[in-house]
């Protein structure tokens, strides 16, 4: 068994549809905690004891956002610049997070092709979230491949249960320890593990 | 003693009845009356006129209030309202007065004794209620000081309608100095000692009480004040003139002396309890077996008078454009007859202008309509008041069968302030509709012409609630400014609608103590976040980074409230000190370590060489 945090980051979560249906499932998962940072820390103000608590008493990080701009929405760069302490979690003694896992859960507008070195973004979501993935190695922590969900400005809605399906099984898989390590050699998406 | 007593136990009784601690007075006074109990015998009498000492010093005191510049900006309503008030009166009564067959001195007399209205009874019970600075406050406020400011030409007019024949009447007015002298020379007499108190407050008082404060023993100041209110009295009397008038004008000449609020609260006390006492004698001296032997009369004289004086009211505060509800507190208010026409009639039989039978007829009637006061006006609020703002609301509601009006909104405001307006409007500005409850008539009537759905009245009561969908609401905004209103709406609320979420303003830490004992979980200090974003700026013009400040403001902000909430659970003397000292250890540790924290971590991403050197 495996606990599982997730750090949920939306600004404008009233408008979304993707997130919203993600966190609807994965609200559905046992032994996974959803924290809210923009319901926690409304002006940006986090409270890093009770964060750093909560890291500690967890096994599994994610990160569950819209990827804006490239990236997450500015709470969880806040987050990070705030509670990923000096000697804490990284540095000669920084082991807090020795260990743990961490990995992105990210809706896109953009399909899958235009993240390719032919589409118009030119670059795979996977070298976009590098500065997470060092992050995370700098802490001493695995860093997994993502969960993507694209196109969501036109997703149906049929494929997004699909999608909140899939991502509640990966939960339960992770709680469950269920994921061996050597499964996860080329994953570009952690979706693939689960395929409808 | 019995006094005291009886004031004890009575007063507190008609507070918890919603009738004022006037009525209570009244009250504990017929009980040990000699119509009640018989504690005391006719010698409440001679009380009275101890205790009318305490209309002497409250004179004294609203004298005092009143600067020179604050009676010239009220000039109209004070002129005008006032003036037409005690002119109307005076001739409609007395015109009654000579179709029941008095001559016409004695006529004009009573019209100008009946106009009086009771400072004592309805400034205090305009205090109580919190009404003081409403239209109809203000108005009351207006009427009354022309009434006393009547006063003096009253009493000087009282000695030329004498009938000389009544001067001889042999009555206990013989300690007069001047009462042989004829009625002009009296009328001299009395403008030249009003004119010799206004010189000696102006240009002798001064000195004295400097020296007096100087002792710095408080006690002695005291004792100058009563000294200076008694003095007065003791000239005034001797030269036949009422003792409150000379206080009066005493006071307004030293309202702009700087020993103004001194002065004030060293007589308070005696004032208070003083007039508490003419209350009480004023009770006990309603001559019951008068009332019983022609008790239609006497009825009738209280009805037919106090309508009379209503009905005036009502239609002068219609030309002045007193709004309808304020206009019911203002004209329901003044009704009564008020103290001074104990005082006059006293001293108009001491002249001879009436009959000892008209003047003891009068006195129950006098008596009578002020203990009738704080009922009507009780009734008033009750009733007219509330049907009249639910009747206007209904009207509403079917003129415009807006979706709106008829929904029950999710949030109540008590309370319509500077506090709580703001809040209404951000909830507005956001699409939710509150509903407001608020006690100033003028308000309300505004804010239902702008749409809102207001109901006037006192929000700590439990009809008002229930009308207002209390039961139906999610949560309650309590915004209302006085402190002990706002525990008695709280109490309301968590005995008959548990489930309403109670947001509280409160006034400052103390009071913020008394919330959480309360048990409130949603408290707002209302200077706390203002001083704090003054506090920023203030860092800000000192060259501190704007984000930096922003950020020591909100920890500062988030460990006081926790201060807040452990210190309230440790509330007693030693502990507290104890805690609070070490609680500003911590602050400052903590805001010491958050500015490191800020600085280490606005450098850790870019820079190894300070990460290096930081550890």
């Amino acid at each position: 068994m495996s606990k599982v945090l997730i750090q949920f980051a939306h600004p404008t979560h009233s408008k979304s549809n993707v997130q919203k249906t993600l966190e609807k499932y994965a609200r559905t998962v046992k032994g996974v905690t959803f924290n809210d940072l923009y319901e926690h820390y409304p002006d940006l103000f986090i409270d890093v004891k009770r964060e750093q608590q909560l890291l500690e008493k967890h096994d599994i990080i994610i990160f569950q956002h819209p990827f804006y701009w490239y990236s997450s929405p500015p709470i969880l760069k806040q987050w990070q610049d705030l509670v990923l302490e000096y000697n804490w979690a990284y540095g000669p003694k920084g082991h807090a997070l020795k260990g743990k896992k961490i990995f992105n859960a990210l809706s896109c507008g953009g399909g899958r092709d235009a993240y390719t070195p032919s589409g118009y973004n030119r670059f795979s979501v996977g070298q976009y979230l590098l500065p997470f993935n060092q992050t995370a190695y700098l802490c001493r922590m695995d860093y997994l491949p993502p969960f993507v969900v694209h196109e969501t400005y036109t997703i149906e809605d049929y494929v997004l249960k699909a999608c909140g399906e899939q991502y509640a099984e990966l939960l339960d898989a992770l709680v469950n320890d269920r994921i061996d390590p050597a499964e996860l050699a080329g994953l570009e998406y952690l979706n693939e593990l689960f395929p409808h | 003693m019995i006094y005291l007593a009886a004031a004890v136990v009575m007063v507190p009784i008609a507070k918890r009845l919603g009738l004022g601690s006037v009525l209570g007075y009244l009250v504990a006074g017929v009980v040990i009356g000699p119509a009640g109990l018989k504690f005391i015998g006719m010698e409440g009498q001679d009380i009275m006129h101890f205790a009318e000492f305490g209309v002497v010093m409250m004179l004294f005191v609203i004298g005092l209030e009143l600067e020179p510049s604050r009676l010239w900006r009220m000039r109209k309503s004070i002129a005008g309202l006032g003036g037409l008030q005690v002119g109307v009166t005076t001739v409609l009564v007395a015109g009654i007065a000579m179709l029941f067959g008095l001559n016409w001195k004695e006529a004009l007399a009573l019209g100008m004794i009946i106009a009086m209205s009771s400072t004592a009874i309805v400034m205090q019970t305009l205090n109580e209620k919190g009404w003081l600075k409403t239209i109809a406050g203000q108005s009351s406020f207006a009427v009354l000081l022309f009434q006393d400011l009547a006063i003096i030409p009253m009493l000087a007019l009282f000695p030329l309608l004498a009938d000389h024949s009544g001067v001889t009447e042999g009555h206990s007015g013989g300690g007069s100095l001047v009462s042989a002298l004829p009625a002009w020379q009296q009328t001299i007499v009395v403008l030249l000692s009003v004119s010799a108190i206004v010189l000696t407050g102006k240009y002798l008082l001064r000195p004295v009480f400097r020296m007096m404060a100087r002792t710095a023993l408080r006690e002695m100041f005291t004792a100058t004040a009563l000294l200076l209110v008694v003095g007065i009295a003791v000239l005034m009397t001797s030269v036949g003139l009422s003792p409150a008038l000379g206080a009066f004008v005493a006071g307004v000449v030293l309202a702009n002396s700087e020993y103004r609020h001194e002065l004030e609260s060293s007589i308070d006390p005696f004032k208070g309890l003083l007039l508490g006492l003419f209350f009480i004698s004023v009770g006990s001296s309603i001559d019951f077996s008068l009332v019983t032997s022609k008790p239609l009369l006497i009825i009738g004289l209280v009805g037919g008078l106090m309508l009379l004086k209503m009905v005036i009211l009502f239609v002068l505060g219609k030309i002045f454009e007193v709004r309808n509800a304020q206009n019911f507190i203002f004209s329901i208010g003044l009704s009564q007859i008020g103290e001074f026409a104990f005082v006059l009639l006293s001293f108009s039989v001491q002249q001879g202008v009436l009959g000892k039978e008209v003047s003891d007829t009068m006195t129950a009637v006098v008596a009578i309509s002020m203990a009738m006061t704080p009922l009507a006006m009780m009734v008033n609020e009750k009733f007219i008041l509330t049907r009249f703002c639910l009747v206007s609301a209904g009207l509403q509601t079917a003129q415009r069968p807006s979706d709106v009006e008829e929904q029950d909104n999710p949030v109540i405001i008590a309370g319509y302030g500077h506090f709580g307006n703001i809040v209404g409007r951000f909830l507005r500005a956001n699409g939710v509709e509150a509903t407001v409850l608020d006690n100033d008539s003028d308000n309300v009537d505004f804010l239902r012409r702008m749409g809102l759905k207001v109901y006037y009245g006192d929000a700590t009561r439990y009809e008002l609630l229930d009308i207002a969908g209390a039961g139906r609401a999610q949560m309650i905004i309590i915004a209302i400014s006085d402190e002990e209103k706002r525990l008695e709406l709280i109490e309301t609320v968590k005995k008959h609608f548990p489930n309403l979420h109670m947001l509280v303003r409160s006034t400052n830490r103390n009071d913020a103590y008394d919330l959480m004992n309360a048990g409130m979980m949603h408290i707002y200090r209302e200077t706390f976040d203002t001083s704090l974003r003054l506090g920023v700026d203030a860092l800000k013009l000192l060259g501190h980074r704007a984000h930096e400040a922003t950020r020591m403001a909100k920890t500062f902000f988030v460990h006081d409230e926790r201060t807040l909430k452990h210190l309230s659970s440790i509330r007693n003397d030693d502990e507290y000190i104890h805690a609070a000292r070490e609680h500003m250890e911590e602050l400052e540790m903590i805001m010491q370590a958050d500015r490191e924290a800020v600085h280490l971590n606005a450098l850790a991403g870019w820079d190894r060489k300070a990460e290096a050197e930081a550890v």
